[in-house]
């Protein structure tokens, strides 16, 4: 068994899907931050066979969590404070995204503008459909 | 400030406020004549229009104002690679308002994020065409005399057809609208059009070929180009262009009180025979855009109605 040491205070992002690690750390912008990042991979789980683990020393302030609603629902975060968690956070699809995805219209003005941030809504929570913000393309999770 | 982008963007009552508006002015046009004085609208063309761009500035000049714009990307300094950001920004310290048309799908709707005037989408790529849509209520509503309680029939590309587009998200929000949606299998309606918006309003529609028998049911007959600029394969454009020709056979099987409205520019889908029945209202259509145009200028500056 892998030993990584406990955090005093940060975040510790636990079930994520198997191989999902190296995404997030990308998408959270963790490649941009300084503070100490440990990435467990294939982690046994009795839920889930086998999880990933992202902890995050600190950067409290600094992550856009909402993010990870979009990649995994099912992800915990848990934050850590004086070496305890005082808060397990929901993850919600969030309303809107910037780019995390990108729009495959070719028709679409963002195929054209390259500076144009990608933006996609919540068109459908049921069937986790977000809508291009400019054309309105879907794009289906 | 407001923005017109799309035809959800004003609420039932706005649309009728401003068809009321724009009623008036079809029945009391000089009266209007002087109510922008001292105002411009820039027309921002970056894919060629003749009707859509000279009902603007028609509309404008007919309430005192004046106009200013271009009439292809080429005569712009999209041509230098100018953003629509940047231009609007320019614009805007030059006009009041403005209506731009892109080939793009989004650009009005980037252009408003970053304007200080009213931008009015005078329609973007296949997606949306509002003030045709706006047309194309006034043009009913004048004739048939209702936007509710009728039959609607659409015609040709219902893939590509930004104004069919438009008017079926109008007129949903209309009680008891049912749709007969009368294309080659290659341009039906896209997914969102038929799931989200006509299935999650629980709206009555058929999706058909065959134009004769949709015709004796119809109170509104919709018809549209097969538009060349929209294909990216010439084949399927050749193969596509000419599936639907009205003509007055068809036009026999037709209620007597019914009406054939287009968009324009018609190629070969509508027959010339058919101008001369009193049923074709597409050049009427023309004329109240140019009202509606009026209308909406004048209620996205504010301006009062005289008195």
């Amino acid at each position: 068994m892998l030993n990584i040491s406990g955090l005093k205070e940060g975040i510790v992002l636990d079930h994520i899907q198997a191989g999902k690690s190296l995404d997030i750390y990308y998408h959270l912008g963790l490649d941009k931050l300084e503070c100490e990042v440990a990435i467990i991979k294939n982690a046994r789980s009795s839920k889930m066979g086998r999880k990933d683990i992202i902890k995050i020393d600190g950067a409290l302030d600094q992550l856009d969590l909402k993010v990870l609603g979009y990649i995994d629902h099912n992800i915990t975060v848990n934050i850590i404070k004086d070496n305890k968690i005082v808060e397990k956070k929901a993850l919600k699809l969030p309303k809107k995204i910037t780019n995390v995805i990108h729009c495959k219209n070719p028709r679409c003005i963002t195929s054209v503008e390259q500076e144009l941030p990608h933006v996609f809504y919540l068109a459908d929570e049921a069937t986790e459909t977000y809508r291009c913000l400019y054309c309105e393309e879907k794009y289906g999770k | 400030m407001r923005h017109l982008l799309n035809p959800l963007d004003f609420s039932v009552e706005e649309i009728e406020q401003l068809l009321d508006l724009a009623a008036d002015i079809e029945h009391n046009l000089p009266g209007y004549a002087h109510v922008c004085d001292g105002k411009k609208i820039a027309t921002l063309f970056y894919e060629p229009s003749t009707r859509t761009r000279l009902s603007f500035e028609a509309a404008m000049l007919n309430l005192g104002g004046s106009v200013l714009g271009f009439s292809s990307a080429a005569s712009s300094s999209a041509a230098k690679g100018e953003s629509v950001s940047d231009t609007i920004r320019m614009i805007s310290c030059y006009a009041d308002i403005c209506a731009m048309r892109h080939p793009k799908e989004g650009a009005p709707l980037v252009a408003s994020l970053h304007s200080s005037i009213p931008v009015i989408n005078a329609g973007d790529g296949g997606h949306q065409h509002p003030t045709q849509t706006l047309t194309d209520l006034m043009t009913i509503r004048s004739l048939l005399g209702r936007l509710d309680n009728m039959t609607v029939g659409l015609c040709g590309d219902l893939k590509f057809g930004r104004t069919v587009h438009s008017l079926i998200n109008a007129l949903v929000r209309y009680p008891d609208v049912k749709f007969v949606l009368i294309s080659p299998p290659e341009l039906r309606v896209p997914e969102y059009i038929r799931e989200d918006v006509l299935k999650a309003n629980n709206i009555r529609f058929v999706e058909v070929g065959n134009l004769d028998e949709a015709m004796p049911q119809l109170d509104i007959l919709y018809m549209t180009r097969v538009q060349r600029e929209r294909f990216f394969n010439e084949e399927d454009y050749i193969r596509l262009k000419d599936c639907y020709i009205l003509d007055k056979a068809k036009m026999k099987l037709a209620k007597e009180r019914m009406f054939v409205l287009h968009p324009l520019p018609r190629v070969n889908e509508i027959s010339v025979e058919v101008d001369n029945d009193p049923r074709a209202a597409y050049f009427r259509q023309v004329q109240y855009g140019v009202y509606v145009r009026m209308a909406l200028i004048m209620t996205l500056l504010e301006v009062k109605k005289p008195c």
